[in-house]
């Protein structure tokens, strides 16, 4: 056994930053002391995480079931906040709208459906936008080329309107007793689709930086396939801006589902969303019944701009020229 | 002027490093032949045909030749716009050559099928510049190791650590740095964490990439300490590819000076750093600072290595060139022996005889 | 803290004595706590005369040299200490005396050309306007002061060039302009921060040559800071040898590179490779073992002294305080009468 060389050395191991441990690191590290020190984020914070337990507990705290047509009472309609309703005497906390659905339940399910769609619709667009950012920035040349076209066209097309289109295209195709059903996975679909551009560029130019590195050909030199080293070796560094265009557009998310929705081509009428409540309460708004459309829309706003807020505070924190 | 106040390594292991050494010393292990590499570095189509512009090509690396024996430290010295990376990369098959051939043991790495490629990509290994970006920040330092040592199969399950405990150790870092990650090293370990990755696959050749030209001269001088005893323990061929003429002298056995693309000097180490044969060596070695140099004034050539893209004609060099002649701006120098350097010089008589 | 390094006795009277730096602390405070790149600087560079900063990284050179500028970047600030140019003190000063200073009195010249001169002018009219800015002179003469400045630097078809960007010149040549940037203005002192790190070893023999020739001929001092022990040896007269934010040792240049009094300098010296034809061929280059300490962990006593081949108990304990012998300075108890 050849002996050692080493100069830095005391005892057994050799000298290196110190490092204490995992928890502790966490508490420790510089997010979280940032997190700490700003109120905004904690705030935010809050306010996102409590509405996000709400939707998630919504079958357990929701008062009633609205989208049950048979526990609906028409003559409840109209209830007022803080109301009785006509027909069956129940307390609803903020009011019902015209079909007598209690507005803090739907608000509950709406938020649940809008975050499950938000959430799955920004995972797909992460998904592909990371892919194809990677295999632009590794491959350049025309691959390269030909990924950044197709991103800036789609770019040149708002965001609704490619929902809408594809929406409309998949409505068509689908013979009309699935589309209740598929409303949902077409909605993730087009709002996806719309947003993964964002994702790309910017893995894409993080892409390129890292494969000129050095690991990357000492990767090469062993005989790793492009695939390997796309997944293994590239994404953990390209991750970083990942997470905060994550959360801008998770509120993005959500805002383009309520507005497809208030459009009347989201979410299906059974199964409401923020959206649809929103689409129903702008129709009474000036006669009087102003708690359809002020409590959900309340509801979206703190929703989105608690999500962007700490999308904001994240990419502020992890810029490494602030530090 | 070694401080013998300072603990060198000690020397027990000659012998066995003897034993182990490699009983075929002193055959070819890399061949180089007319080895060329061209970028077109023109501007875009559109670009070209708006201003009427033609095609650029830079000509990197032009018809280099050279031969490295085994067991020996073959040094690439050259300033910017030399080729040197560029033939590095293509020795070792990260890029592939415009013309000419590089023959490791008889397989061209450019051409060979997969099989032959991947036996051949076990037996070279290289060690990168910046000791910054040659690690994979995300990955523990135990996978960055592993990660040969799994793509050869030549350990598996427990057996890796072990064996990547092992390496840690053969280059002066313990066994349990494994588990960290690369930033929490300085420079001069993360090399020496590349070299272990880079001994982990039991490579015959070793190119080096300016392995030390980013590290302070006293961690310089123990990764340069660390090469020289592993080169001697393991029987490892190098090819060293530096600019600084003084780490040259203290690891290379022969030495070949690029200029522009070209190799227009190759020579053993006593050779070249006592007669020189080309001028624009002689400048280099004039140029370089010596730690006795006090007050020392420049035989400089007044000039710059010029832009790679449209080089001098004939001999490159000529321009600056103190023994030129007219001939030297319209041909370019054959290849020739000249005083123990293989030299591409009309004039290396004169240059050879210029040195007392 | 201790005794003020720098001053050693040389016989000089005091008006050849040009920039006086005693005892400079430079702080920067951060949420782990004050960090001191400088802790304790002290030198003195004369007229004509050309002072090496010689250290690895992390040494605290270029803070240094940032100092005496007054351009250390927040939260980095002068914590001790003083910093004097031809009898006035100036690291207490504005940042608009400060201005004032800078390029009339103290020049500099920076690693990376390329970030040196502004792209978007030609460098006729970078080096013009620098002149204006600080002499009392016409349009005309600051054009005339610009063409001569780069003739006086070695840029041939100096007219023609006068107009030409500064990506139109090669690295070399750039430095040059760099050079005759800081000089036109006719300062009194240079800091010259790695001027040649970034170029070819064969410009940088030429651009040392230059800066040496130019400084000395019109008797301006520099303070030329880098890692390059052979451009020491050539291009200076005295040298400081930087260790973890203290001087070493400070004596002429001869003196400290062949018969080194601190233990460091004499381990840089052995393993620094050298093309010397006077140094044996594959002698073993000595080994420092371990590396510079970084800011958070600068040991107790002797920053030194964990490496250090020589290290006595006390060297663990105590700071060493500078020793004077004769034209040098060092810092070690090895010199200490204890």
């Amino acid at each position: 056994m050849p002996p050692t060389r080493s100069d830095d050395k005391v005892g057994d191991t050799t000298v290196t930053v110190p490092r204490p441990g995992r928890l502790s690191r966490a508490w420790q590290s510089d997010i979280a002391w940032s997190f700490r020190h700003s109120p905004v984020a904690i705030v935010a914070a809050i306010v996102f995480f409590t509405l996000v337990f709400a939707a998630l507990a919504a079958p357990l705290i929701a008062p009633h079931t609205p989208f049950d047509p048979a526990t609906l009472n028409l003559m409840d309609g109209f209830t007022p906040p803080m109301g009785e309703g006509l027909g069956s005497g129940s307390l609803y906390w903020l009011g019902t709208d015209d079909q007598g659905r209690d507005v803090f339940s739907t608000i509950l399910y709406g938020m649940r459906l809008s975050l499950m769609i938000g959430l799955a619709a920004v995972g797909f667009a992460a998904v592909l936008g990371v892919s194809l950012g990677l295999i632009a920035g590794y491959a350049g040349g025309w691959v390269d080329a030909l990924i950044m076209r197709i991103a800036d066209i789609q770019l040149t097309f708002p965001s609704i309107l490619v929902a809408l289109l594809i929406f409309g295209v998949a409505r068509g195709l689908l013979p009309p007793e699935s589309r209740e059903q598929m409303a949902v996975w077409v909605l993730i679909l087009s709002i996806g689709l719309s947003e993964w551009v964002q994702f790309a560029r910017t893995v894409r130019s993080s892409a390129m930086v890292e494969a000129k590195k050095d690991y990357v050909q000492a990767a090469r030199l062993v005989g790793r396939r492009p695939v390997a080293i796309l997944f293994r070796h590239l994404l953990p560094n390209v991750m970083g801006p990942v997470l905060v265009i994550g959360t801008i557009y998770l509120a993005l998310a959500i805002i383009t589902e309520a507005t497809l929705s208030f459009l009347g081509v989201g979410a299906p009428p059974t199964s409401p969303s923020l959206g649809t409540l929103i689409n129903i309460g702008q129709d009474y708004l000036f006669s009087g019944e102003w708690w359809i459309l002020l409590f959900p829309s309340l509801t979206l706003l703190a929703l989105a701009l608690s999500v962007n807020l700490l999308g904001d505070w994240l990419r502020d924190v992890l810029n490494p020229k602030l530090r | 002027m070694a401080d013998t106040a300072y603990k060198t390594a000690d020397d027990t292991l000659s012998m066995a490093g003897q034993a182990l050494a490699r009983s075929d010393t002193g055959d070819v292990l890399v061949e180089v032949r007319g080895l060329t590499r061209r970028f077109d570095v023109s501007s875009a189509w559109l670009n070209r045909v708006v201003r009427r512009e033609g095609k650029r090509i830079l000509t990197a690396v032009d018809e280099v030749e050279f031969d490295v024996r085994r067991g020996e430290t073959y040094a690439l010295v050259g300033e910017s716009g030399s080729g040197k990376s560029t033939i590095a990369k293509m020795v070792v098959g990260l890029l592939e050559p415009s013309a000419g051939r590089v023959r490791i043991d008889g397989t061209d790495p450019a051409r060979a099928e997969r099989a032959a490629m991947r036996a051949l990509r076990r037996r070279i290994q290289m060690i990168f510049q910046d000791p910054y970006a040659s690690l994979n920040p995300r990955w523990r330092v135990a996978d960055i190791i592993g990660e040969p040592i799994r793509m050869f199969d030549l350990a598996r399950g427990d057996a890796v650590g072990k064996r990547v405990g092992e390496l840690l150790e053969q280059v002066g870092l313990s066994a349990g740095d494994a588990t960290k990650y690369p930033h929490e090293f300085s420079g001069g370990q993360r090399q020496r964490i590349g070299i272990a990755r880079a001994l982990a696959s039991e490579p015959e050749l070793i190119v080096c990439d300016e392995p030390t030209s980013a590290l302070d001269v006293s961690v310089q001088a123990q990764v340069l300490n660390l090469m020289r005893d592993l080169q001697r323990d393991l029987g490892l061929t190098y090819l060293f590819i530096t600019h600084d003429l003084s780490v040259v002298r203290y690891m290379a056995d022969t030495i070949g000076v690029l200029y522009l693309g070209r190799l227009v000097e190759s020579a053993s180490r006593e050779t070249l750093f006592t007669r020189p044969a080309h001028p624009y060596t002689r400048m280099l070695l004039d140029a370089a600072p010596r730690l006795d140099g006090f007050g020392r004034v420049h035989a400089t050539d007044g000039g710059e290595v010029p832009d790679p893209i449209d080089p001098p004609s004939g001999c490159h060099y000529h321009p600056r060139c103190a023994f030129r002649t007219e001939r030297c701006e319209r041909e370019y120098p054959p290849k020739r022996l000249v005083g123990g350097s293989e030299v591409a010089c009309f004039e290396a008589e004169r240059v050879v005889a210029r040195v007392e | 803290m201790n005794a003020t390094i720098g001053n050693e006795a040389t016989g000089n009277t005091d008006d050849d004595v040009l920039l006086q730096v005693q005892d400079l602390v430079v702080e920067i405070p951060t949420r782990h706590g004050t960090l001191r790149p400088v802790d304790g600087v002290g030198f003195t560079i004369r007229r004509g005369e050309i002072l090496g900063v010689v250290g690895e990284s992390g040494a605290g050179k270029s803070i240094t040299g940032a100092a005496i500028i007054g351009l250390l970047d927040r939260p980095a600030h002068i914590a001790g200490g003083s910093v004097t140019l031809a009898g006035t003190r100036i690291d207490g000063l504005s940042e608009r005396e400060l201005q004032r200073v800078r390029g009339a009195r103290i020049g500099t010249v920076f690693q990376d050309p390329s970030t040196s001169l502004d792209p978007l002018k030609s460098i006729g009219d970078q080096l013009a306007e620098t002149a204006l800015a600080h002499l009392p002179i016409s349009r005309g003469e600051a054009r005339e002061r610009a063409l001569q400045a780069l003739i006086d630097v070695g840029i041939p078809a100096a007219a023609e060039r006068l107009d030409a960007w500064p990506h139109q010149f090669s690295g070399g040549m750039r430095q040059r302009v760099v050079i005759a940037l800081a000089l036109i203005a006719e300062p009194e002192l240079v800091i010259a921060d790695e001027p040649t790190t970034a170029l070819d070893v064969s410009v940088q023999a030429q651009v040392l040559t230059l800066l040496r020739r130019l400084c000395t001929e019109r008797g301006v001092g520099v303070m030329l800071v880098t890692h390059d022990m052979g451009v020491i040896a050539e291009t200076t007269d005295r040298v400081a040898v930087l260790y973890a934010g203290r001087v070493a040792e400070i004596g002429p240049t001869r003196r400290v590179l062949t018969d080194a009094a601190h233990p460091y300098t004499r381990g840089l010296m052995g393993s620094t490779p050298d093309t010397s034809p006077a140094r044996d061929i594959g002698d073993r280059l000595v080994q420092i073992p371990g590396a510079m300490p970084g800011l958070t962990a600068i040991p107790v006593g002797c920053a030194f002294h964990p490496r250090c081949p020589s290290a006595m108990s006390i060297c663990a304990m105590r700071e060493p305080p500078v020793t004077v012998l004769g034209d040098t300075a060092v810092r070690c108890w090895l010199h200490e009468d204890l």
